[in-house]
């Protein structure tokens, strides 16, 4: 089977629609196993698991961490698509790039939902409060804000509706996303930069090959000739 | 791309376990002999039982405490990794120095002098005191230490006008431990305490908990509790005392002086920058609880305060 062949087959997207969902699927028995919502023999037998993560003394903390981490993961993954498809000449790549952004934009409810719920306690002035007062939250609330209109218009409907050109621009809202993403991260850490910079450096590649490809690239409208030739 | 360096540990090269645990043995049984009356102790010691005196209010609090499991395994000690789990894995592959040699010094001390561990252990009769410790990062726990007043210590170095600050310095072994460049925080971590911070009795001089001499990623083999200040305050693995005129850098403080101040007593009502310190997560428990100031030790200590603006000496 040729390469072109695998990337074209529908098992291929299935199986990294699973490998998308083992994040979450790592993480929710132990969330409810921690919220009691389990029977005392079944949350044992989790913790036992080695697949499920180990969600440790403070579950707010962990839990907000790993869906955010997991959103920046996805993210950049997401990014490197069309890069990669480049590169190597695979057009085929493209059609995964729609279910990434969409699992990146899943997590990213995730966590939005972890602060509301389990920090927050769902009250509205609370939250409006941390999102005026804390520049973090501001940041990486302006992110999610920019991916929501992208997971709606991701269907191909709304391509067909807003027309390629339009529909294109509307999602290149996605860089910006990734650097206010990295941006609420690095943002947020108490000393340790190691890991925002890492993300931060990843995503200023996916970013740079962008500018550059743009710069290099011939314009497209045919020059009209100074002089007649010949 | 960054990659978290594993420390190397050079000591377990050169001393292979059953060769010191023969040797703690040997220690012990001589120990024993002799009478010791800190009973056998040695820095190289993996958990050793130690008989404390159990205290009641105000030196101990009557709040469940946080499973020993949680206390060894949850910690913030930069220099052995970043991330909560990090000093509970790295920390007990290092071997702590033996012996452990403490230089009380500084213009204050009248009688600066070096003591060792066993020096240490028999300062004061040991003491069990069940402390709430709240970090800035607005975790809590409730711990039963082990040992005395860090006065009782102070006093041995006959504190003279001069004293009006303690500077407390960590060890650091760049060999074992993160550099500064990872952890984003200077090495060695300094502290410090006004005098009269020190001098109160609230303020504890460390050397174990639950029981058993102090695990290597809860600060072994002796650290400093200060209940009512946040936890970066309670310097772990202490090897340098310092009394001195003025008030001391502290590595927080060194890192972003506008998130960590010198003072940084807990208190509900003064935000650090990117959080409310107005409640708590008490480890274990789902719900947040209010924090209270001086984290609940406000008789003790709230009339060293009295004068000063808690929002500009944060």
């Amino acid at each position: 089977m040729t390469i072109a062949k695998i990337l074209s087959s529908k098992w291929t997207k299935a199986v990294l629609f699973l490998a998308c969902a083992i994040p979450f699927v790592r993480l929710s028995p132990p969330v409810l196993a921690a919220l009691n919502a389990l029977p005392d023999s079944v949350a044992a037998a989790i913790s036992q698991n080695g697949f499920f993560v180990t969600i440790g003394p403070n579950p707010v903390e962990f839990i907000t961490h790993y869906t955010g981490d997991w959103t920046l993961r996805l993210l950049l993954i997401t990014l490197t698509v069309t890069p990669l498809r480049n590169l190597l000449n695979r057009p085929q790549l493209t059609r995964f790039r729609r279910m990434l952004g969409l699992f990146a934009f899943f997590y990213a409810m995730l966590h939005l939902a972890t602060w509301a719920w389990l920090d927050k306690a769902f009250d509205p002035s609370e939250m409006w409060k941390d999102i005026m007062k804390r520049w973090y939250i501001t940041v990486g609330m302006a992110a999610l804000l920019g991916m929501t209109p992208l997971a709606i218009t991701s269907t191909a409907g709304w391509v067909r509706r807003l027309g390629y050109k339009r529909w294109q621009a509307l999602h290149r809202t996605v860089y910006f996303c990734g650097i206010a993403g990295v941006t609420h991260y690095y943002l947020l850490v108490k000393s340790d930069i190691r890991l925002p910079l890492m993300y931060g450096a990843i995503l200023t590649v996916l970013l740079g090959y962008r500018v550059i490809k743009r710069v290099r690239q011939p314009k497209l409208a045919p020059r009209r000739a100074v002089a007649p030739v010949g | 791309m960054i990659i978290r360096k594993q420390p190397e540990l050079r000591y377990s090269d050169v001393t292979p376990k059953n060769v010191y645990l023969n040797r703690r043995r040997f220690l012990g049984a001589s120990a024993a002999a002799l009478g010791s009356l800190a009973g056998p102790y040695s820095a190289l010691a993996a958990p050793t039982k130690l008989n404390a005196v159990k205290t009641q209010a105000p030196f101990s609090v009557t709040d469940k405490e946080t499973p020993l499991s949680t206390v060894t395994n949850y910690n913030n000690f930069y220099e052995f990794g970043t991330d909560k789990p990090d000093p509970g894995r790295n920390a007990p592959k290092w071997h702590v120095p033996d012996p452990w040699m403490v230089r009380i010094e500084g213009a204050g001390a009248g009688k600066p002098q070096t003591l060792d561990l066993n020096a240490i252990m028999k300062i004061a009769p040991l003491e069990e005191r069940i402390y709430r410790h709240r970090c800035v990062e607005r975790w809590s726990i409730i711990v039963p230490w082990i040992g005395f007043s860090l006065s009782a210590l102070l006093k041995l170095a006959e504190p003279n006008g001069n004293a009006k600050y303690v500077a407390f310095q960590s060890y650091y072994d760049p060999k074992v431990m993160l550099s500064s460049g990872e952890a984003g925080i200077r090495f060695p971590y300094v502290e410090g305490l006004r005098m009269d911070e020190a001098m109160n009795s609230l303020a504890m001089l460390v050397v174990g908990l639950y029981g058993e001499t102090l695990p290597n990623q809860n600060g072994a083999p002796f650290r400093l509790v200060v209940p009512w200040k946040y936890g970066f305050k309670s310097i772990k693995s202490i090897n340098k005392i310092s009394l001195v005129e003025k008030e001391p850098p502290t590595t927080w403080n060194i890192a972003n002086s506008r998130e960590y101040g010198f003072y940084s007593n807990v208190n509900p009502e003064v935000d650090h920058p990117r959080w409310s310190q107005a409640t708590e997560e008490r480890l274990g428990e789902l719900a947040r609880r209010k924090t209270l100031k001086f984290n609940g030790y406000g008789d003790q200590v709230a009339a060293m305060y009295a004068f000063m603006d808690l929002r500009k000496n944060y």
